[in-house]
């Protein structure tokens, strides 16, 4: 068990942010230098004012008409996506982690606020569990790939939970979360997962070409 | 009219109609101008109410009168010409004499390069082609579009129809149902579309732009396929001097120019079009868009170093073929551009620039914003505005320029040596 | 209705069904493999990738709302069974699967980019349906009547098969006709240096000559300096942008700048028409190379209320009539004339009620993008998949109608007929003409 913790922490740790950052990186340069040589449409009308105009838009809960439309989901990915981001990045676990091994630190949250947080992704992703199964449109297109990716995201935060509250062996938990934890990192650029890198991306050049060519809003 | 070295090149401003809505006839209402090219008289269609409508010329109106008189244009040779409608048959009208014969329609007069040739498309009896000097092509056409003529007048060509096929008849057509008439004899073969007929300089061999499938474009001489196809191509150009015939071709996306079916500019461009030779064929010029949204013109496939963002346009190569005038323009913003240099000052709008004989001068008509005309040469304004000019004539040593402008009413012929600029 | 009985349904089109003969599966593969690799592009990848599958999108779809929110119709339901569809099985599909994606792309999607404001992501569902078309285009299984519309641009330079003298001869006999009005009416044709050009489609001097002679007498009461020409370029419309034919897309919009360059005008309007704005400001001009229209072109909407607040159209009556305003995809999405349409609309209407949702929100006609043209085989697609419609306009109580597009008229007339609505249809020249002072008039 202490070998695979140590692999776990260890190279693995490495190479899954390696490839998590990495490929995205690669991907957006690849995109970029695509669209540069390819597609002059996307760059010669692209506008940081309208790009970020939409972006900002899309970012704050109902503003997007869709969002007005759709309240319960609003808000559910709204606190499900910052929770997402926030809870792993400023627990106190993962940052003191970080601090042993590559000496950075910051803030972080009480561990009573992480575990709210991990039990509102937990929620989220339940919501859209059960969202895939009822909804027609989503029904329609969720397909093995989707439920696997939900899996993915889930598992870190349920062992995470699960080891926090030391249900079942918190060994096995622990490793078991780091190992979920990486793997998501690991699918996030090869699968949809990557849309936290290609939402500003796609949402920027729609909004440079509804804003700067069309002159009406995208949202 | 007499050759341009008997007009009157006497340097100075000559007001030749005082008043250029006089008319001895009572008019209901003037249409618009149009200036001979030695600038002795000013044309222009009148209607005359219940009794229809004619040419006046310098204040007198043509003796005959038609239900409708229009596309009022001064052969280069400074015949006035206008179409003309009587009991909705359609007639050529030449210095108040109309040809013999009328056709259903007659629409958009074309020259030959000295005048001698009048000639126009035409549909008769519901069929199209061309009427040359009041001879209507022996085989006319179901439907005939893209006219052209050899630059002496001495044939025509067009795109017609060769196969009838019925209306949504996708499949007819997809197997080709169109060719090109020369002096109205088709070249047999079909294509599914064809565009762009050009003539040689000799007006022996035209070549023009067909579509093979849906899918293909290339370029056929006289009934003869290029043997290559490409995903479009544009309007086929002769050189002058040796005959070959270069079009823009495109591939993956990009522009180039092909010869004889073969590149020779590389596909780099976001455009390439209205290529011209050099009238010794050694130089070839086009207008070009070397990056997305930037336009220029290039010679002999190098770019000019200015760009335009909005459009290059009007195209012109000197006699000598050793230099180059083209408009660009930037957000409504036209300027002229001579060799790759602007000349200074921008336009409400610019027309076609003009060279002289010699190819050492270059003139252009401009509008200022506010709605006055002047005359640019050689990049210098000419020190009056008017209410409405034409294009500069060089004069034949290519040392004055001849200014034909209306300004507060009266119609003025003004001669001005070129160092007057 | 279930995938069962959509897929039973069989809707006959010679164009389809003939061309699908002539394929082999080695022709559909590649065909379909080789525009996804030359032309798909980073746009294509970035939307697939992006794309969560959450079904967001399909709030956008009239089709969606009006088949009681079947997924077939949700634009991510019609990428599923287009586009994946061809990504996943490398372009190894049947006949029947192809089909389904003809009648998809062509005759269940307007192209009107309302998912692009519904999808967080701005998904352009509208881009890949296109892309689907410029397949369909290629392996040359387009629908008959809008490949016969293909055609004749290709071959005529306009939309309806018309000649050159013919569009010359229609203009003289609305001049003609105007002329009993407005004595000293005129079409002024080539004149160089006019401040600008009109340019119309080919619907107008075919079967809508009236529209013509309103806009003249319009632009004559209002003392303008207007032409138009009497050569191809007239025509400002563009169904090859549609069909997928990307190519003849290009040359007639060059055909069209450059006879507003031989006429050297500042600028062109034209009339209300939305497909064929999309085409000159959005589509065709990019193919060409030109970053943004080489010569402006103002829509009817635009220009008209320029006239209106410049005091040029003067109002000489309203209507009292109870009126609505339906907002072309093209001309709101496309260019954000919302606010000077309904302008316009208001000032001869006073009485005026807005459908829900408006402006840039408003559900398509569904006959846009090129489905009415078609033809009537597909008719019925368009009117059943926009029983929304019908309920919004409905709800309104409105007893006008005001739609600023000709492809909206089209398609709003058969939803009106089809659901029994009673409503007049009318374009704002139409109006306009009808309502302003003619200071000319006899
Ligand atoms: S019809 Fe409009 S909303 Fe529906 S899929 Fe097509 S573009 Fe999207
Ligand atoms: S296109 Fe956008 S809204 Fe539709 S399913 Fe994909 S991500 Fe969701």
């Amino acid at each position: 068990m202490h070998s695979i913790y140590n692999f776990a922490t260890g190279p693995l740790c490495w190479a899954a942010f390696i490839i998590f950052i990495g490929g995205l990186l690669l991907k957006f340069i690849s995109m970029v230098r695509r669209a540069r040589s390819s597609e002059p449409y996307i760059f010669g009308y692209f506008s940081p004012y309208f790009g970020l105009r939409s972006v900002i838009a899309w970012l704050i809960p109902f503003v997007p008409r869709n969002g007005k439309l759709n309240p319960v989901f609003t808000v559910v990915t709204f606190a499900f996506h910052i929770c997402l981001l926030v809870a792993p990045l400023f627990l106190m676990a993962h940052v003191m982690l970080l601090q042993e091994g590559v000496g950075m630190h910051w803030g972080t949250l009480s561990d009573a606020t992480a575990d709210v947080m991990t039990v509102i992704v937990l929620v989220g992703l339940a919501y859209f569990a059960y969202r895939r199964c009822t909804d027609p449109t989503a029904k329609y297109v969720t397909g093995p790939k989707e439920w696997v990716l939900l899996a993915l995201v889930a598992a870190p935060f349920l062992t995470g939970f699960l080891a926090y509250h030391q249900i079942f062996d918190y060994q096995v938990m622990v490793v078991l979360h780091i190992l979920s934890g990486e793997a998501m990192l690991i699918a996030i650029p090869f699968t949809w997962l990557s849309h936290m890198l290609l939402f500003p991306m796609v949402r920027m050049y729609q909004g440079s070409e509804f804003g700067g060519v069309r002159h009406v809003k995208d949202w | 009219m007499q050759p341009a070295t008997a007009w009157d090149w006497s340097p100075g401003r000559r007001v030749v109609l005082d008043d250029v809505k006089k008319c001895s006839r009572e008019y209901e209402w003037l249409e618009e101008y149009v200036a001979s090219p030695d600038g002795e008289s000013l044309a222009v269609p009148a209607n005359f109410g219940e009794e229809g409508a004619s040419m006046v010329v310098n204040g007198e109106p043509w003796e005959n009168i038609y239900e409708r008189v229009w596309y009022p244009r001064y052969s280069p040779d400074g015949r006035l010409t206008a179409l003309a409608a009587d009991m909705g048959e359609w007639t050529m009208c030449v210095d108040d004499t109309a040809w013999e014969n009328t056709y259903g329609f007659l629409l958009n007069t074309r020259f030959s390069a000295t005048g001698d040739v009048i000639a126009a498309p035409v549909q008769k009896d519901g069929e199209y082609g061309w009427v040359v000097d009041d001879a209507i092509w022996e085989t006319t056409y179901e439907f005939a579009n893209q006219f052209a003529m050899a630059a002496d007048g001495s044939a025509t060509a067009a795109v017609v129809q060769n196969v009838s096929f019925g209306q949504a008849d996708i499949f007819t057509y997809k197997k080709g149902c169109y060719s090109v008439a020369v002096n109205g004899e088709s070249w047999g073969t079909n294509f599914i579309n064809c565009y762009s007929p050009a003539f040689d300089a000799a007006g022996k061999s035209v070549a023009a732009t067909v579509r093979t499938s849906l899918y293909d474009y290339t370029i056929v001489v006289d009934g003869k396929p290029w043997a290559k196809t490409w995903p479009c191509a544009w309007e086929p150009v002769f050189n002058p001097a040796t005959g070959d015939v270069c079009a823009a071709v495109r591939m993956a996306g990009r522009w180039g120019m092909a010869l004889n079916g073969e590149l020779i500019w590389n596909p780099t461009f976001f455009q390439v079009w209205q290529q011209q030779f050099s009238g010794d064929g050694k130089h070839l010029y086009a207008i070009v868009s070397p990056a997305y949204g930037k336009w220029t013109v290039a010679v002999d496939g190098q770019p000019w170093a200015p760009t335009f963002g909005s459009q290059v346009t009007d195209l012109v190569v000197s006699p000598d073929g050793a230099h180059a005038a083209a408009l660009g323009a930037d957000a409504g913003a036209y300027a002229v551009a001579v060799d790759g240099y602007v000349w200074p000052g921008t336009f409400a709008m610019a027309w076609a620039p003009v060279f002289s004989a010699d190819s050492e001068h270059c003139a252009a008509k401009v509008e200022r914003r506010g709605g006055k005309f002047t005359i640019l040469v050689d990049g210098k304004p000419y020190k009056e505005n008017f209410d409405q000019v034409w294009d500069p004539v060089f004069s034949p040593e290519g040392d004055k320029v001849l200014i034909r402008a209306i300004d507060n009413g009266k119609y003025c012929r003004i001669v001005v040596p070129v160092r007057d600029f | 209705m279930s995938e069962q009985t959509k897929e039973t349904k069989v809707i006959e089109d010679i164009g389809i069904d003939a061309g699908l003969e002539q394929l082999t599966e080695e022709q559909i593969e590649k065909t379909i493999m080789s525009v996804i690799n030359a032309e798909g592009g980073t746009r294509l990848e970035a939307y697939t990738k992006t794309c969560v599958h959450c079904g967001l999108c399909s709030e956008a779809c009239h089709y969606y709302h009006s088949h009681d929110k079947d997924p077939q119709y949700a634009p991510v339901g019609k990428v599923r069974n287009t586009m994946w569809n061809f990504l996943t099985k490398k372009g190894k599909i049947s006949k029947e699967e192809l089909k389904r994606a003809v009648l998809i792309a062509h005759t269940e999607c307007n192209l009107c980019r309302r998912c692009v404001q519904y999808c967080p992501f701005g998904v352009d569902t509208a881009y890949i349906i296109a892309l689907v078309r410029r397949i369909v285009h290629k392996l040359g299984i387009t629908p008959q009547y809008i490949q016969d519309t293909a055609h004749s641009h290709a071959a005529t330079f306009n939309q309806m098969w018309l000649k050159d003298d013919e569009w010359v001869d229609t203009l003289f006999w609305q001049e003609d006709e105007a002329r009993d009005e407005i004595p000293s009416m005129r079409i002024p044709l080539e004149k160089e240096g006019a401040d600008f050009m009109y340019s119309v489609i080919a619907p107008e001097p075919k079967f809508r000559t009236q529209l013509i002679y309103q806009a003249a007498v319009i632009f004559n009461e209002c003392g303008l300096d207007w032409t138009m020409p009497s050569t191809t370029g007239w025509d400002n419309s563009d169904m090859c942008m549609f069909t997928g034919d990307f190519e003849m897309m290009g040359r007639l919009k060059r055909d069209h700048y450059e006879c507003a360059q031989r006429l050297k005008v500042k600028k062109v309007v034209m009339g209300e028409c939305g497909h064929a704005y999309r085409s000159i400001y959005d589509q065709g001009n990019r193919w060409v190379g030109w970053r943004d229209m080489p010569v402006p072109v103002i829509h009817s909407i635009q220009f008209f209320w320029e006239l209106l607040k410049a005091g040029k159209i003067k109002v000489a009556k309203t209507i009292d009539k109870l009126a609505t305003f339906h907002d072309p995809c093209n001309t709101v999405r496309g260019m954000g004339l919302h606010e000077m349409g309904r302008e316009v609309a208001k000032a001869f209407y006073p009485n005026f009620v807005e459908m829900q949702p408006n402006r840039e929100h408003n559900y398509c006609c569904a006959a846009g993008g090129g489905v009415i043209n078609c033809g009537p085989p597909h008719k019925m697609t368009r009117v059943l998949g926009n029983r929304v419609k019908a309920e919004q306009l409905k709800a309104t109580g409105a007893e006008v109608l005001i739609a600023p597009c000709h492809n909206c008229h089209g398609g709003l007339e058969d939803i009106i007929h089809h659901y029994k609505l009673d409503m007049e249809i009318r374009f704002l020249g139409d109006i306009i003409y009808e309502c302003m002072e003619k200071p000319n008039a006899v």
